[in-house]
C-alpha cells in the first residue's frame, strides 16, 4: 500500500510539473498505475467492486488534479472505472443466474427473466448501456442460462467457491482487462497506420501539423505500401515539434518540406488532405490539438482540404467543451515567445496603474470546432465527428464523468 | 565612314526588304529601297541625296497637301513625332555620331528631313515656311500635339497609332540603339533597335535573323490586314524613309500598324491611349524554371548567385539561391563595380543583408540612392540623357533585383521614375534634367509615400475607439503610425502583435510601441485564434494590393485575416496607393519570394530546438521560407489607402483612376 502511495505520489508530481507530456505518454503510466493500484489495494471481503472504484477514484482524483489539461488522464481513469464496472457487472450477473438457479427449477425461467430485465433495466439507468452491452447481453444471458441450465453441478460448484477466490478471480479479470487497455494505448498508433492505404494515393500532397507518433506511423505506413506522396510539416511553434517530425520522416524516405506556421494559408491550396494528431478528442466531436491548429483547420476549410484527425481511442474524453479555448488550456512561458534577455527592460509596470505594459500570450493548445474535421480515423475505424458521443458511450460509464465531484463536495 | 557605309547600305536594304518585303514581295518595294541604294553609294553626295530626299518625298505629300515641301514634312513629322520628342535634346548632328556606323546618308538625309520639320521649334526659319503648321507644332514638341496638328486629316486616334509605330521603326533606323521611352519594353526595344540599325553594320547573321522574324510578323499582318497591299507599300514606305510621306501610305499604315500593334508595342515612342493599356498589362515576370532565359539572366547578373541545391519542386519557377553567399563576394567587389553606382551598390548590399526591409523603406532608400547616383549622373558623349539614363537606371534595377526581387511598389516607383525620365522636355540642358529629376523623385517620396502615410493615418484613426483591442501582423510601417497617432490622440486602446517566423519582425514593433508608451500584448501567429477573442479590429500592413483585391502581404497576413474573418472581427489594411498593382493573383504560389531556408530550421533564442541542424542538405528534406502570401479578398473588410477608405473591389478604381496618373504626371 505504501508503495503504491508512492507511485501515485511519484506520477502526480512529474504530472504537475510537467515532467511527462503527451496523452499517449500520461495515458500509459496512469494505466499502468491503476494496474498497480488495482492490485495492490486491499480489498474489504464485501462489496468489492465498489471499494475497488473507490480506490481507483481516489487515486484518478489525485492524477487528474495534477494536471487537469491532459485530459488522457482522466480517460484512462474513467476506463479503468468502466472497466471495473463491467466486471462488476458480468459478477453480478452471474451471480444473479448462479442465484437463479439454485433458487428455482426450468419453471421459475420467466420470473428470473423478469428480475434480470429488472437489474438491467436499474443498471442501465444508472449507466447508459454499451454498444457492445447492448450487442451481447441477450444472446449472452441466452447461452449462460442454457450453459448454465445443461450444466447445474458446474455453476453449484462456481457459486460455492469461497469469496476469497471469487475476489481474486475478479482482481484478476479487471486487470487483464486494464493490460488490454494498456496494450491498445501502446499499439493503437499501429492499428491506425493499417487504415493509412485506405486514405493516402499516390501523387498527393498531405500537410501535417506539429508532430504525433500516430501521423508518423500513418504516413511511413502509406510509404511502405509504395505510395509515393508529398508532404508539408508545419513547425508547430513555439514547440517547433514539427522539425522534429520531419527530420524522421526524412529519414524514413518521405518527401519532406518544412514550412512555417505562418505559411499554411499560403500553401493549403496546393495540398489535397491535411492529417494531425490531436491532444484530446471531445465528446461532440471538436478537437484540442497543438496551438496553431485552428488556423490549419479554418484554412482547410476554406479551401475545401478534407481535414482528418489520426487518434488513439485513449485521447476521447467524454467531457463536452465550454470555452474550451480557456478552460482546457494552459499557458505556457512566455520566454518560448519572447527572449526575456531582449524584452527584461519593457516587462516594467507602468506608474499608477499597475498593470504590466507588456503581456505575453503563449497557450499551448487550440480547440478546433467539430465542423471544421471532415474525419477522425482511430484505431476502430473511421467516425465522422458527430458519432463521437456514442462511441464515447461505449467506453465510459455516465457514473464516471464527473470525477472530482464526489471527493470535492 | 565610306566603308562604313557602304557596309551597312548592303546591309540596310537586306534588312529592309527582309523585314517589311519578303512576305508580300510583288508590291511597292522596288521604288523605295532603290533610292536609299543610290544614296548609299555616293556618300559624299550626302548633301544631294538628301535634297533628293527632300525632293522626292514632296510628291506623294504634295497630293494631300497644298504646300508642297513645308506640308510633306507635316506630312512626314506624325509618325517622327514621337520619335523626336525623345530624340530631340540632341542636335541631330549627335545622333548622327551616336550611331555612328550605322549611319547612312539617307537615313541622315531623312533625319534632316524631318528634324526640319519638327525640330525646328528652336530654328523657326524652318517653319516659316509653312505658317500653320509651325505654329501648331513648334511650341509643344510633346507627341500629343503633333497627331492633333499635322495629322487630324482623317482619323486621327488611328492613324497616329499607326503612325507612332511606323515613326519608332524609322526612328530605330535614326536614332542610337540606348533610345528607350518606355520603362517595360526597354529591354526589348534595344533589342530591336540592333536589330534594325547596328546589327547593319557588322553582324549581319543576327540582323539577318531579326529580320526574318520580322519578316513573319509583318507575314502575319499582312494576311490579317485586308488592306494587305497596302500595308505593303506602307512598309516599302518605312524602308525608304523617303516615300512615307505619301498620302496613300496614311491609311495603309494605319492598318498595317494596327495589324502588328502587337509586335510593335515594343518599339516604343509615344504610345496614344489606346496603346497605353495594352502596354500597362504587367509584364510576365521571369520564371526561373525557364533554363534559356536564367542562363541569359545569369550571364548579365552582377550578383554572384549559386542555385540552392535542394530546392522545393513547387517553387522551380521562383529564384532558389543559395543564401549569405552573395554578401561577402559582393562586399569584396566594392570597388571594382564600375557599372553600378556606389550609392546603388550599397542600397543593394543592405537589400541583401536584410538591413533595409518594408515595402516603404527599400522604396524610399531605392528612390534616394537613385537621386544621388543621377546627381554624379554625367552624360557621356555621344549619348543622349534619357536614354543613357534610362539604361543606367536600368542597370540598377536589375542589380537591385537581383540582390532581392524587388517588390510591386518599388515596380511602381521605377516605372514612375522612367516615364519622368522619359518624358523630360527635351530642352532642359543637362544639370536642369538631372535637377528635374531629382525633384520629382522627391516629390515622389513625399506625396506618395510620406503624405500618404499621413493621410492614412489620418483616415485610419477614426476607425479607433476607446477601449479597443487592435491587433496587428508582423511590422507595418503604416499601422505603427497609425497606433502611435491615436496613442497621441489619447485614446486608450491596446495592442496585441502577432508575429511569426521566421523574421519575428513584431519583436521590433513591439520594442518601439511598449517604448512609446501602449501597453502590447504579443503573441506567436499560432495563438491568433487565442487571442482574437478579444480583439475588435485587424490593422494589417500590405506589400501590395492587387488589382482584384487580393492583399499581397508579409506571409501570416492571410492566416490573421482568415481567423479575424471567422470571428467576425473587422479586417482594416493599410496600403498606400502607390503599392497598388493592376496585376492579378489567386493563390501565394505563383508569384512569391523565397528567403533563406535555413533561417527556419534555426529559432533564435531557442538553442534546444536543433533538429534540422545538418538535415539541410538530405535528400528528401526542404525548408521552405515564404516571404509574401496573398489574402484573399473576401477576409478584408476594408482598404484604407491615400485615396480615403475602400472596400478591396474598389482596388481596380483606384488602379485606374489614380495610379496611372500617378505614371503620367
Amino acid at each position: 500500500m505504501v508503495d503504491v502511495q508512492g507511485l501515485v505520489n511519484e506520477l502526480v508530481s512529474k504530472l504537475r510539473r510537467r515532467k511527462v507530456e503527451g496523452s499517449r505518454a500520461t495515458a500509459r503510466l496512469t494505466a499502468e498505475l491503476l494496474r498497480s493500484v488495482i492490485s495492490q489495494s486491499k480489498l474489504p471481503p464485501t462489496n468489492q467492486p465498489a471499494a475497488l472504484i473507490d480506490a481507483v477514484r481516489d487515486v484518478g482524483e489525485k492524477l487528474i488534479a495534477a494536471n487537469p489539461i491532459e485530459l488522457a488522464v482522466g480517460n484512462i481513469v474513467r476506463r479503468v472505472l468502466h472497466i471495473i464496472r463491467e466486471e462488476d457487472h458480468s459478477n453480478t450477473r452471474d451471480a444473479v443466474e448462479g442465484f437463479r438457479l439454485s433458487v428455482g427449477g426450468d419453471n421459475d425461467y420467466i420470473v428470473e427473466q423478469d428480475h434480470l430485465n429488472l437489474s438491467v433495466a436499474a443498471q442501465s439507468s444508472l449507466c447508459r448501456p454499451s454498444l457492445h452491452a447492448l450487442l451481447e447481453r441477450s444472446p449472452d444471458s441466452a447461452t449462460t442460462y442454457f450453459t448454465a441450465t445443461t450444466e447445474d453441478d458446474s455453476e453449484e460448484k462456481r457459486k460455492s467457491l469461497d469469496p476469497n477466490a471469487r475476489s481474486l478471480e475478479f482482481r484478476r479479470k479487471v486487470i487483464s482487462a486494464v493490460n488490454d487497455l494498456i496494450e491498445d494505448i501502446n499499439t493503437c498508433h499501429l492499428v491506425i497506420a493499417e487504415l493509412a492505404v485506405e486514405h493516402i494515393h499516390h501523387n498527393e500532397v498531405i500537410l501535417t501539423f506539429g508532430r504525433s507518433r500516430t501521423v508518423k506511423e500513418f504516413l511511413c505506413a502509406a510509404k511502405e505500401k509504395k505510395r509515393s506522396f508529398g508532404l508539408f510539416v508545419a513547425e508547430g511553434a513555439p514547440k517547433y515539434q514539427g522539425h522534429l517530425l520531419a527530420k524522421e520522416l526524412a529519414a524514413r524516405g518521405l518527401q519532406t518540406t518544412v514550412i512555417t506556421d505562418s505559411a499554411v494559408f499560403a500553401m493549403i491550396s496546393r495540398v489535397n488532405m491535411v492529417i494531425v494528431g490531436v491532444h484530446a478528442v471531445m465528446a461532440n466531436g471538436g478537437v484540442i490539438g497543438p496551438v496553431g491548429l485552428n488556423m490549419v483547420a479554418l484554412a482547410a476549410r476554406k479551401h475545401a482540404v478534407p481535414f482528418v484527425v489520426v487518434t488513439g481511442t485513449h485521447k476521447l474524453c467524454p467531457l463536452y467543451p465550454n470555452n474550451p479555448e480557456v478552460s482546457l488550456n494552459e499557458m505556457r512561458s512566455p520566454s518560448e515567445v519572447l527572449s526575456f534577455e531582449e524584452f527584461s527592460d519593457c516587462m516594467d509596470y507602468r506608474i499608477g496603474t499597475g498593470a504590466p505594459q507588456l503581456h505575453v500570450g503563449n497557450p499551448s493548445f487550440d480547440y478546433v470546432p467539430p465542423e471544421l474535421v471532415s474525419l477522425f480515423i482511430t484505431d476502430i475505424g473511421g467516425y465522422y465527428p458527430s458519432y463521437m458521443y456514442r462511441l464515447i458511450a461505449d467506453y465510459y460509464s455516465s457514473d464516471d464523468l464527473v470525477i472530482q465531484q464526489k471527493p470535492a463536495s | 565612314m565610306d566603308p562604313r557605309r557602304a557596309s551597312r547600305t548592303v546591309s540596310d536594304p537586306k534588312i529592309r526588304q527582309v523585314g517589311f518585303f519578303a512576305p508580300p514581295p510583288d508590291r511597292s518595294f522596288s521604288g523605295p529601297p532603290d533610292p536609299i541604294s543610290t544614296s548609299t553609294p555616293n556618300p559624299a553626295a550626302a548633301t544631294t541625296t538628301a535634297a533628293a530626299a527632300n525632293t522626292s518625298s514632296p510628291p506623294p505629300i504634295s497630293d494631300l497637301s497644298p504646300s508642297g515641301n513645308s506640308l510633306s514634312p507635316v506630312m512626314i513629322p506624325p509618325p517622327r513625332h514621337s520619335s523626336d520628342t525623345t530624340h530631340r535634346p540632341v542636335p541631330f548632328p549627335p545622333v548622327s555620331p551616336l550611331r555612328r556606323d550605322t549611319l547612312s546618308l539617307t537615313v541622315g538625309s531623312y533625319n534632316n528631313n524631318n528634324n526640319n520639320i519638327i525640330s525646328s521649334s528652336p530654328t523657326a526659319s524652318f517653319y516659316d515656311e509653312s505658317k500653320g503648321i509651325t505654329v501648331k507644332v513648334s511650341p509643344t514638341p510633346a507627341a500629343s500635339s503633333f497627331p492633333g496638328g499635322g495629322f487630324d486629316l482623317t482619323a486621327v486616334k488611328a492613324s497616329s497609332v499607326p503612325a507612332s509605330g511606323l515613326t519608332t521603326v524609322s526612328v530605330v533606323k535614326t536614332l542610337p540603339p540606348g533610345f528607350t521611352e518606355k520603362v517595360g519594353g526597354s529591354v526589348e526595344m534595344q533589342n530591336d533597335l540592333p536589330a534594325n540599325s547596328k546589327p547593319l553594320k557588322e553582324r549581319t547573321s543576327k540582323a539577318e535573323r531579326r529580320a526574318l522574324q520580322e519578316a513573319q510578323r509583318a507575314a502575319k499582318a499582312a494576311a490579317k490586314a485586308e488592306g494587305s497591299k497596302l500595308s505593303a507599300t506602307t512598309s516599302g514606305a518605312v524602308a525608304s524613309a523617303n516615300a512615307k510621306p505619301t498620302k496613300a501610305t496614311k491609311p495603309s499604315s494605319q492598318k498595317n500598324d494596327s495589324a502588328t500593334v502587337a509586335s510593335s508595342e515594343k518599339k516604343g515612342g509615344d504610345r496614344p491611349p489606346e496603346k497605353d493599356r495594352k502596354k500597362d498589362a504587367p509584364h510576365p515576370r521571369m520564371q526561373y524554371d525557364d533554363k534559356s532565359r536564367v542562363e541569359k539572366a545569369k550571364r548579365r547578373a552582377v550578383v554572384k548567385q549559386t542555385e540552392a541545391r535542394n530546392r522545393v519542386e513547387l517553387f522551380r519557377h521562383l529564384p532558389q539561391y543559395e543564401h549569405g553567399t552573395q554578401l561577402p563576394d559582393l562586399e569584396s567587389k566594392f570597388f571594382q563595380l564600375d557599372p553600378v553606382h556606389p550609392v546603388v551598390y550599397k542600397v543593394g548590399l543592405q537589400y541583401i543583408s536584410g538591413d533595409i526591409s518594408g515595402g516603404n523603406a527599400r522604396c524610399i532608400a531605392m528612390l534616394q540612392a537613385f537621386q544621388e547616383a543621377i546627381k554624379d549622373y554625367s552624360t557621356p558623349d555621344e549619348k543622349t540623357l534619357t536614354r543613357d539614363l534610362t539604361a543606367k537606371i536600368n542597370s540598377y534595377v536589375s542589380f537591385l533585383n537581383e540582390c532581392r526581387p524587388l517588390s510591386i511598389s518599388m515596380g511602381n516607383a521605377i516605372r514612375f521614375l522612367k516615364n519622368r525620365i522619359a518624358k523630360l522636355p527635351l530642352t532642359l540642358s543637362e544639370s536642369e534634367a538631372k535637377a528635374f529629376l531629382q525633384s520629382d523623385i522627391e516629390q515622389f517620396i513625399s506625396e506618395k509615400i510620406i503624405l500618404a502615410d499621413k493621410v492614412i493615418v489620418k483616415h485610419a484613426v477614426t476607425k479607433i475607439r476607446d477601449g479597443d483591442v487592435l491587433l496587428t501582423h508582423g511590422s507595418s510601417s503604416a499601422v505603427e503610425m497609425i497606433l502611435l497617432h491615436a496613442h497621441e490622440l489619447g485614446k486608450q486602446f491596446r495592442v496585441v502583435i502577432v508575429d511569426s517566423r521566421p523574421k519575428l519582425e513584431g519583436q521590433l514593433l513591439l520594442r518601439r510601441l511598449v517604448g512609446k508608451g501602449l501597453s502590447c500584448t504579443y503573441a506567436n501567429i499560432n495563438a491568433v485564434s487565442y487571442i482574437m477573442h478579444e480583439v475588435t479590429r485587424v490593422f494589417l500592413g500590405a506589400s501590395s494590393v492587387l488589382s482584384n483585391g487580393t492583399v499581397y502581404s508579409r506571409v501570416g497576413t492571410a492566416c490573421v485575416a482568415m481567423v479575424a474573418h471567422e470571428f467576425r472581427v473587422p479586417v482594416l489594411v493599410c496600403c498606400e496607393a502607390y503599392k497598388f498593382h493592376e496585376r492579378v493573383q489567386l493563390d501565394s504560389i505563383c508569384s512569391n519570394e523565397l528567403g533563406d531556408p535555413d533561417a527556419i530550421s534555426k529559432v533564435p533564442g531557442r538553442e534546444d530546438i536543433n533538429y534540422l541542424d545538418g538535415c539541410t542538405n538530405s535528400e528528401n528534406l526542404q525548408l521552405l521560407n515564404l516571404i509574401y502570401d496573398a489574402t484573399p479578398s473576401d477576409y478584408v473588410s476594408m482598404i484604407v489607402t491615400d485615396y480615403g477608405m475602400v472596400p478591396p473591389t474598389s482596388v481596380p478604381v483606384i488602379v485606374r483612376e489614380y495610379c496611372r496618373d500617378q505614371v503620367w504626371i
